[in-house]
């Protein structure tokens, strides 16, 4: 297990977070079938670095943007979704 | 040498107690890769061995490498919890793992090798009348199809699994179960031996500590891969790695319907024979066993989540251990002796993928999620005559890759394509 530092609530256990989907699987409305298939049905699973939505779903309920390592857990970068706009 | 290996049998081995066991040959060779075979295997799992031993044995391909990065059996097929069925719900999974399961009913005598399978019967609980309504229509599709199944009724249950809580006030109530009797187990570690060694004596090269780095296309076509012990040639590669899927397959430039997710399994100390059957439910995701050296074995949800890093999170074993005792309380006084992870391909419709990659030459055999050791047999047999034919094998027709973009997923769960819903 590790800490994810929410960005509403600070660092909260693991197991209070549902990974929802990798970043990459985001279909968008306007996206070509080649686009959209590619969103739903392949990914880059890397042993390394990749984005990643999640949920604090026993917390604050918001969803969050975070670039996790696969294999070390590491999260280099988060932030909440949509924090950008 | 290739054709010489020695008989295991009850004589062989009153023989060997008269030179103290010193006279037994190696189970198989370690052969140096060749510079090019008919098809290299990449990934020496039961699975990758498998389809050596049937490329030689069935379609007389004996120019065949398996190539492991680590030693054989390693991976995933020493990692799960040895059980062995066919009761899906879909007629594509029911007709592919009843040929699997066919196959292991004669596996021993056919390797000259003891697999340990043991069909004590595999279990599913109802704990409520809407499971008993879905056991009874798995039953229904299993019997309609030509599969072993019974519906049992709540003291038909206890009788099977006395130490089972039936307590008015229990976890887990248990309203009854349908059982599939020619399910059960098998000795992992011995089904990876027991192919390697007979694969070795068609002539098939086991190569052990030879990783692949690269895989190599000329032309459109693949003519062979790089490995941690130089170039090797091949007609054909066959990639078997279910787990690093995804990594091997990004050498070609392919992306998967692959997440690599992590899943736990947990075994007690060895205690007498307690637990006859393998016991499974429809409501909670919690596989109870007890292996021949008299180990409880347990297995549970994955962790839900995309990772490499065969470590499994802690509060996983508390949830498995807390269903485990819940059904078994008796359970709550064992200790648990090791606890371990090993990596799924989780697939996006929770089905395997097994033919040919839009890549010519490439094949595919992953996705396994956590459903690979009850099919080694059968996905052997499917993939080598994948491979040896060129066409699918009407079992593994429907389990190709292009399954995705033509919208005929295989979907058991009916969860759609999100891994960590399976």
């Amino acid at each position: 297990m590790f800490l994810i530092a929410c960005p509403h609530c600070g660092p909260r256990s693991q197991a209070e977070f549902v990974y929802e989907r990798a970043e990459e699987a985001v279909a968008y409305p306007d996206g070509t079938p080649q686009e959209t298939l590619a969103a739903l049905y392949t990914r880059a699973n890397p042993r390394d670095f990749a984005w990643e939505l999640w949920r604090h779903a026993y917390g604050c309920r918001g969803w969050i943007r975070m670039r996790r390592h696969r294999t070390t857990h590491e999260i280099a970068e988060i932030e909440a979704v949509g924090a950008r706009l | 040498m290739p054709g010489a290996m020695k008989g295991y049998s009850a004589l062989a081995l009153l023989k060997g107690g008269f030179n103290g066991h010193k006279s037994w040959p190696r189970a198989w060779r370690a052969p140096e890769p060749k510079a090019f075979y008919d098809v290299v295997i990449v990934g020496g799992g039961g699975h990758g061995l498998a389809t050596a031993y049937y490329l030689a044995k069935v379609h007389g391909v004996r120019r065949v490498a398996v190539l492991e990065k680590s030693w054989i059996g390693g991976g995933n097929t020493g990692r799960n919890t040895t059980i062995v069925r066919s009761n899906y719900r879909l007629p594509q999974m029911q007709t592919f793992l009843e040929l699997s399961l066919k196959l292991w009913e004669g596996l021993s005598q056919e390797l000259n090798y003891n697999l340990m399978f043991s069909q004590r019967g595999a279990l599913l609980l109802g704990h409520s009348d809407s499971d008993m309504t879905r056991l009874a229509e798995l039953g229904d599709s299993l019997l309609t199809n030509g599969i072993d199944a019974k519906r049992l009724s709540r003291e038909q249950v206890a009788r099977l699994v006395p130490l089972l809580d039936m307590s008015p006030d229990a976890r887990f109530p248990v309203h009854g179960g349908l059982i599939q009797p020619r399910g059960g187990t098998a000795r992992h570690d011995a089904v990876a031996w027991g192919y390697a060694r007979a694969a070795d004596a068609l002539g098939v090269d086991v190569i052990q500590n030879c990783e692949v780095t690269g895989i190599d296309i000329q032309g459109g076509k693949t003519v062979g891969v790089q490995t941690t012990k130089g170039a090797i040639g091949a007609d054909r590669v066959a990639i078997c790695v279910a787990g690093d899927s995804s990594t091997v397959a990004a050498m070609a430039g392919l992306r998967l319907p692959i997440e690599s997710h992590m899943l736990q399994a947990f075994v007690s100390e060895p205690v007498k024979p307690m637990i006859n059957t393998v016991i499974m439910s429809r409501s909670i995701h919690c596989y109870i066993s007890q292996s021949d050296k008299g180990e409880i074995v347990l297995g549970g949800d994955p962790d839900l989540y995309p990772s490499y890093s065969k470590r499994g999170i802690p509060m996983r074993i508390e949830e498995v251990a807390g269903q485990a005792i819940g059904l078994v309380p008796a359970l709550s006084r064992l200790r648990m002796l090791r606890c371990w992870s090993g990596v799924t391909d989780m697939s996006f419709d929770g089905a395997p993928i097994i033919g040919k990659t839009p890549v010519e030459n490439l094949y595919l055999n992953g996705g396994w999620c956590y459903g690979g050791f009850k099919a080694t047999p059968g996905s052997g047999f499917v993939y080598a005559h994948t491979l040896a034919t060129g066409a699918p094998h009407p079992a593994n027709a429907p389990f190709g890759l292009e399954r995705f973009a033509s919208g005929a997923t295989i979907d058991e769960a009916a969860s759609g394509p999100q891994p960590q819903s399976r």
